[in-house]
């Protein structure tokens, strides 16, 4: 049943980066949760590893079939993915201030988590067939763009920008991957300039209070501000070589908000410094021009465009995620791939490795 | 249209996956020079800043708004609260710091190092609360002796006052500090541990009105946790000031003359629906649910049969006994089941079925009319009414006037009270309506339940030509600097069923009530004041066989009852009002003359008037 070409062109360089990764994660979150007195427990570390053993099995069951299979799937997947929205909002569990999870007995997940994947693999479906060399027009980009849009405000709807915005920047990126047509993408942008100013003259003064302070924190010196202060001072002391495995004061009196989710970069910097940030960058690095280059091999526009799309997701993750703790972004909750604490968000980063081993490993089968 | 002719082929796709690629490694790079900026740039003062974690956030709690009476006179204001924190990272050696406090302030030392025990938990450099509401005295030994006390902070937090004891306390309500299921409520989400929030009364309903918005700053602190420096500063935003609709004089009044009974009495404007006064008896300081109670404070509120945590106004059902007449002389006109000239003749008892339904009076009132069964409040007339009439006829009518729902009032927990029809009492005991009900529900007893505040609703829609407001407490909001945020305008909730010329015939008859020297309530006029009104008098059966009461309790508890409802003046009413008084006994002696004393008040007679002390006959 296996064909042993699979096991000859299997991308182990692929698994090792993320197995790396995974491992400098696993260590980081073992600081974040233990060192300090309040806050986080050590039971959410076990918990992640859990969460890797169930990862792993989703990681090798996105590996076994062929991936063009998804084609035909995209449409269940993404009807299952929308309906699973739905329900959230209406039945989720309450959790701070936000409708995020589905509890099924022990476990909860994050239907947003997902919603990813699914727009990933129906925004391939769709461009796959279309994509030119002139560029999608604005008619052919209706369809994407209502795609898109749809779990995006449901997902902004829970409320979560953070996750909401990511659906957005894939989807963008894979449409900016296929080209869009000259005169349709000078139409887009003038009209987004146009209703830019024009919204914000609807706006009523506390939503746009809201979006200036979301965009500059040190208006709310009382909240984001501060945490970014925390933040920026936590990574800064950890100067070139850090403070050393466990010994981050920052992170000990829990001075810094989510440190095991959306903070966790600011942990893995007070403790490695300079060069801690240095590696996990360049690993990520790595594994972003890794999945490029897996597009690239790749022979034919579904498996590209599937690799493109994920890529993106990593990219774009990482890039906020760690941007935001440095002070350089509005914070938004986006987790850091492979690194923050959560049970959604690991399995479907690593269903996502399954699939680009998946297309790296069947790019010889072409017709 | 030659589109097919240049479709993408993996050559394109590669071309353009190599410009991805640069545009990512020149995100990296931008990533790269930020880390390498804050950690070897900067790393040596940010190092600075993160060692003794001198950066912190110091919350400053809004101050409450304020709740004021119709005429502006202050009700509820805030008072500073001096609470004493401790801060465990600069306060070390801790023994000895805590040794030193607990010298300075009476305070065990044990009791301060258990409270320490309990919040370990909490990283070290939170202030941990050792005690609120120190005092001044306090205060001044430890400002003193500030150096001498590292990691000791005292804050000022502005705390709850009710100036006026027991005042309109159902009304007003209290604040609380909240609990765990609220903090996990949606609604409570800007709150945290350790906030007070309204519980009750106004101060519940009212709450995102008077809040305000917390403010705070971001501070740099020394070893010893003493402030360097102020980073940022975000003032408090203090709550909106509430007018209430009530009047601290006609308030005060009600319940001085409640004093020692159980009972309620309500006041409203009948033309706007605005309640001028609301008080229920017995009352509770709500200074103690702030303070803080003790156990034995609790148990008393609990445990006293007076249920002095119960807003009898709105809470309390009771059979609204003869006020309940206006009703049925409402249904017998409006169905010309009788006119103003109908006339029965009342011996002092109407037979039906087998049985014998007794009027108050034995002797009986001779021929009656409308006019007259009203003001003597006969009980036989009603009871030949209420035969003709049949139950489902009276209910529709009483339920069309607002009795049996909530009237809707902005407070928590309103009583519907009881209006039965024979298909409800079908569905309710299985047992079909029987004749004789009739004549009970006709004169205000068997199901009939009505709370005081809906008889005052009533009343009011009686005086105003027949609209039912909606009762209303706020009057108005105001933002701290004053200026209007909102003001409440009245609410028409519906219309009476009735025709002008009833309505007539009806006024006619309550104020006759007061002003015949045959009516019910005759002994307790006010000279000089034309009032209407109508007395009632509830029989109480059944609680008598809870709990082993001696006979003297026993005695009172079987004790009627007393109601009054009314407004003046007659012909053109400016106040309703409607008193119940729990085994007050009649009507007409134990709730009428505080009706009269309340709309005195209101008019300003009280100066040159002697107190009351008026003898009265007793008959309901």
């Amino acid at each position: 049943m296996i064909d042993r070409r699979f096991v000859k062109h299997f991308d182990w360089g692929l698994l090792g980066l993320t197995f790396l990764i995974v491992c400098l994660g696993l260590l980081t979150l073992y600081s974040a949760v233990t060192s300090s007195t309040a806050g986080p427990q050590k039971i959410l570390y076990f918990k992640q590893l859990v969460w890797y053993c169930i990862g792993l099995a989703a990681m090798i069951f996105s590996l076994f079939f062929n991936y063009k299979l998804l084609d035909r799937w995209a449409p269940i997947i993404y009807a299952m993915i929308i309906f699973l929205l739905v329900y959230v909002l209406l039945f989720g569990k309450y959790v701070a201030g936000a409708r995020r999870w589905i509890v099924m007995g022990p476990v909860s997940i994050q239907p947003s988590e997902l919603a990813k994947i699914a727009v990933i693999i129906i925004l391939a479906r769709y461009y796959s067939k279309l994509a030119n060399i002139g560029g999608l027009n604005l008619r052919e980009l209706f369809t994407p763009f209502v795609l898109a849009i749809v779990p995006f405000i449901l997902i902004v709807k829970q409320p979560d920008l953070g996750t909401g915005m990511i659906v957005l920047l894939i989807a963008g990126s894979m449409t900016v991957f296929v080209k869009i047509e000259r005169r349709s993408l000078l139409c887009i942008i003038t009209s987004c300039t146009i209703t830019v100013p024009l919204v914000w003259f609807f706006l009523k003064g506390y939503q746009k209070r809201r979006i200036l302070t979301f965009l500059n924190p040190d208006r709310d010196p009382l909240g984001a501000g501060y945490h970014v202060i925390q933040s920026k001072i936590a990574i800064g002391s950890g100067m070139i070589s850090g403070k050393g495995f466990l010994k981050g004061t920052q992170n000990a009196l829990a001075f810094l908000p989510e440190q095991h989710t959306d903070f966790i970069f600011s942990v893995l910097a007070e403790e490695w410094g300079f060069i801690g940030g240095f590696i996990l960058l360049g690993l990520f690095l790595m594994f972003i021009i890794w999945g490029l280059n897996i597009a690239y091999r790749c022979r034919e526009p579904f498996g590209t465009i599937i690799a493109v799309g994920i890529t993106a997701m990593i990219f774009w993750q990482v890039f906020i995620n760690i941007a935001m703790t440095m002070g350089l972004m509005p914070i938004v909750g986006v987790t850091l791939p492979f690194i923050s604490y959560g049970g959604s968000s690991v399995i479907t980063t690593m269903i996502c490795v399954g699939l680009l081993l998946n297309i790296s490993m069947r790019h010889f089968l072409v017709e | 249209m030659t589109k097919y002719l240049k479709t993408a082929d993996q050559d394109w796709y590669k071309q353009r996956l190599v410009r991805i690629a640069f545009c990512v490694a020149g995100t990296f790079c931008l990533i790269f020079m930020r880390l390498f900026y804050l950690q070897v740039i900067h790393g040596e003062e940010l190092r600075r800043l993160s060692e003794n974690n001198c950066i912190r956030l110091q919350s400053t709690d809004p101050s409450r708004g304020m709740i004021f009476d119709r005429n502006g006179k202050l009700l509820v204001d805030n008072r500073p609260s001096f609470d004493l924190n401790i801060v465990l990272k600069d306060a070390k050696p801790i023994e000895q710091t805590v040794k030193k406090l607990s010298k300075y302030i009476h305070v065990p030392e044990s009791e301060l190092l258990s409270k320490i025990e309990n919040e370990k938990t909490v990283s070290s450099y939170k202030p941990i609360l050792l005690k609120k509401d120190i005092g001044r005295d306090a205060l001044a030994a430890i400002e003193v002796r500030k150096f001498d006390l590292p990691g000791v902070v005292v804050d000022v937090k502005p705390r709850r006052h009710y100036i006026e004891r027991q005042t309109a306390a159902h009304l007003i309500g209290y604040l609380s500090e909240i609990n765990a299921d609220e903090l996990n409520s949606e609604e409570y989400q800007e709150y945290r541990v350790g906030d007070y929030i309204g519980k009750f009364g106004v101060e519940k309903i009212f709450e995102s009105f008077l809040q305000g918005k917390r403010g705070g700053r971001q501070v740099e602190v020394n070893v010893m946790g003493q402030v360097v420096r102020i980073l940022k500063t975000v003032d408090a935003q203090p709550g909106q000031n509430l007018y209430l609709t009530i009047d601290l004089n006609v308030q005060k009044k009600a319940e001085a003359l409640l004093e020692g009974v159980a009972g309620a009495v309500a006041a409203m404007d009948p033309q706007t629906g605005q309640i001028l006064a609301l008080a229920s008896s017995p009352s509770f300081d709500q200074n103690i649910f702030v303070d803080g109670m003790s156990h034995d404070q609790w148990d008393a509120l609990v445990s006293n049969p007076l249920r002095p945590l119960e807003n009898k106004v709105i809470h309390g059902e009771y059979p609204p006994a003869s006020t309940f007449k206006v009703i049925t002389a409402i249904a017998a006109l409006e169905e010309s089941v009788i006119d103003k000239k109908t006339t029965f003749y009342c011996p002092g008892y109407y037979k039906f079925g087998n049985r014998v339904y007794r009027c108050w009076k034995p002797a009986g009132h001779d021929n009656v009319n409308i006019i007259k069964a009203l003001a003597e409040s006969c009980d036989v007339y009603f009871y030949q009414v209420g035969q003709k009439l049949g139950i489902d006829r009276l209910s529709m009518y009483a339920i069309a006037s607002g009795l049996g729902s909530p009237t809707g009032i902005d407070l928590d927990h309103e009583a519907a009270g009881l209006i039965p029809t024979a298909e409800w009492k079908k569905r309710r005991t299985g047992v079909a309506w029987q004749g004789g009900e009739t004549l009970s529900v006709a004169i205000g007893q068997g199901f009939d339940l009505a709370t005081p505040l809906q008889m005052l609703v009533l009343a009011s829609a009686v005086a105003n030509g027949g609209n039912i407001y909606k009762p209303l407490i706020l009057k108005s909001v105001y933002s701290p600097e004053g200026s209007v945020i909102l003001e409440r305008k009245k609410q028409l909730a519906g219309k009476l069923p009735v025709s002008k010329k009833t309505l007539e015939i009806i006024k006619e008859g309550l104020k006759e009530v007061v002003n015949n020297p045959k009516g019910t309530a005759w002994l307790a006029r006010v000279e000089g004041l034309d009032i209407s009104g109508k007395t009632g008098t509830a029989q109480v059966v059944g609680r008598s066989k809870e709990r082993g009461l001696s006979e003297e309790e026993l005695a009172h508890q079987l004790k009627s009852h007393a109601w009054f409802i009314a407004y003046a003046p007659s012909a053109d009413p400016k106040i309703a009002v409607s008193v119940i008084v729990e085994h007050g006994g009649h009507g007409s002696s134990a709730a009428a003359p505080i009706a009269m004393e309340v709309i005195k008040t209101y008019f300003g007679y009280d100066k040159n008037s002697k107190p009351e002390e008026r003898k009265v006959a007793s008959n309901p």
